[in-house]
């Protein structure tokens, strides 16, 4: 199952809509890497609300889906972790260490808003 | 094959006497009822037994445990007695009668029961005996009837007692927008612990909460499966946008958790509740100002 992913502002959101296969995964991974550059996006929020597992290689794939966007200068937030999934990856060592996570979509944008990635941030002002 | 043809014979008359025996038994303990009753109550304030109670409720009691007894025995059926012994457990446990007067009241009343017995037929050596036959099967049978009947009760209670103290053990408190403590006090053993991590990762979901006080002042120490399940509760909440402040860790803890080797990077922890509180302010944006000296006196 394919994983829209929709512009909203300087930000691209996709929502992962239902359990992901690693082949899903892969290319949610490489068409967010293209599609951030490609419409200038600042940040990237990906929504994992409706996953109710997250095994290894789901977080390996988003913690690398973190790190190439940081490096094709934007950054990451993924929201919507449920509780019980949050305390299983733990269990198993998966932290995702050095990616940000919020609680829901609201607060992934709060955060990126506070952090200057809104477009409010980056006006452009010429001088007469 | 003929030998066993003579005991299925022999033992149907036994059978049928041991039922008159009952019923003559049951008469004789019908007749002697006050009596009896009277005896039984001075015995049981005599070895100091139910002391919480009062001498006119020691008594109804005793009526009522007596009636119910010797239809027991002339019934052979157990099961309003039970129903009596788990009644009478709902009434008296609260009032801290203990399982040992429980049982002594109920031998008490074998023993009465049994001398009136030896009383009655001291003359008649034999039929003593068969009248003992049938007693004292039936007799142990009530005893235990009662006396399991009231352990069954008291544990009900304290499982009834154990949940809603784990109900109230692990409580989440908003202190402010987004702002919530878990003040934690005693022992955490591992059901406990996981119950502390559901609380603290639903109540962040339900109250949106962005920080969390975990406050383990009253806390004396925890082992290290405990001290690694805090940790990775911790980690968890950071994956629901959340930070835990740790406050209040005694010496001891301090230790265990360096013992486990923890990462000091991920555990952010304040002295003190207070320092904790003003801590997560500050995180949050908040700034408390004092705007006039307390007045101590009342308004």
């Amino acid at each position: 199952m394919q994983v829209p992913i929709l512009k909203q502002g300087a930000y691209l959101i996709a929502t992962v809509q239902s359990a992901l296969t690693d082949d899903d995964l892969k290319q949610l991974r490489d068409t967010l890497v293209v599609q951030v550059s490609k419409v200038r996006a600042r940040a990237v929020i990906v929504d994992v609300t409706a996953l109710d597992v997250i095994d290894s290689f789901a977080t390996r794939t988003l913690r690398d889906v973190a790190h190439m966007i940081k490096l094709r200068g934007a950054e990451t937030v993924i929201v919507g972790i449920q509780p019980e999934v949050a305390f299983s990856m733990v269990k198993l060592g998966l932290t995702l260490e050095g990616v940000a996570t919020s609680l829901d979509l609201e607060e992934g944008l709060a955060y990126l808003n506070r952090k200057g990635k809104g477009p409010e941030h980056h006006e452009v002002r010429t001088h007469r | 094959m003929s030998d066993r043809r003579e005991l299925a014979t022999a033992a149907e008359p036994r059978l049928e006497s041991t039922a008159s025996r009952l019923r003559e038994l049951v008469a004789h303990l019908r007749n002697q009822r006050a009596q009896l009753r009277e005896e039984w109550a001075r015995l049981i304030t005599e070895a100091k037994l139910l002391t919480a109670m009062t001498k006119e409720e020691i008594f109804a009691e005793a009526t009522s445990v007596y009636d119910n007894y010797v239809e027991a025995l002339e019934t052979g059926t157990y099961e309003a007695l039970q129903a009596y012994a788990r009644n009478l457990s709902e009434r008296i446990i609260p009032r801290g009668v203990e399982t040992h007067e429980v049982v002594g009241i109920v031998l008490l009343l074998r023993d009465v029961l049994a001398r009136s017995l030896f009383a009655t037929y001291h003359e008649d050596f034999n039929k003593l005996n068969r009248i003992l036959d049938a007693y004292e099967p039936a007799a142990n049978r009530i005893a235990i009837t009662v006396a399991v009947g009231f352990v069954q009760e008291r544990e009900r209670i304290i499982r009834e007692q154990q949940e809603a103290i784990r109900e109230l053990s692990t409580p989440v408190l908003q202190v402010r927008e987004r702002l919530l403590i878990l003040p934690i006090i005693g022992v955490i053993d591992p059901q406990r612990a996981r119950q502390l991590t559901e609380q603290l990762l639903r109540g962040i979901r339900t109250n949106r909460a962005k920080v969390v006080v975990l406050d383990i002042t009253g806390v004396p120490y925890i082992d290290s499966p405990v001290a690694n399940h805090l940790v990775q509760t911790v980690e968890a909440a950071r994956l629901l946008g959340a930070t835990v402040i740790v406050t209040g860790l005694s010496p001891e803890i301090a230790q265990t958790l360096v013992n486990i080797g923890v990462d000091l990077g991920k555990m952010n922890t304040v002295g003190d509740l207070q320092g904790g509180i003003e801590e997560a302010e500050r995180l949050l944006g908040y700034k408390v100002v004092l705007i006039q000296e307390p007045t101590t006196e009342p308004a």
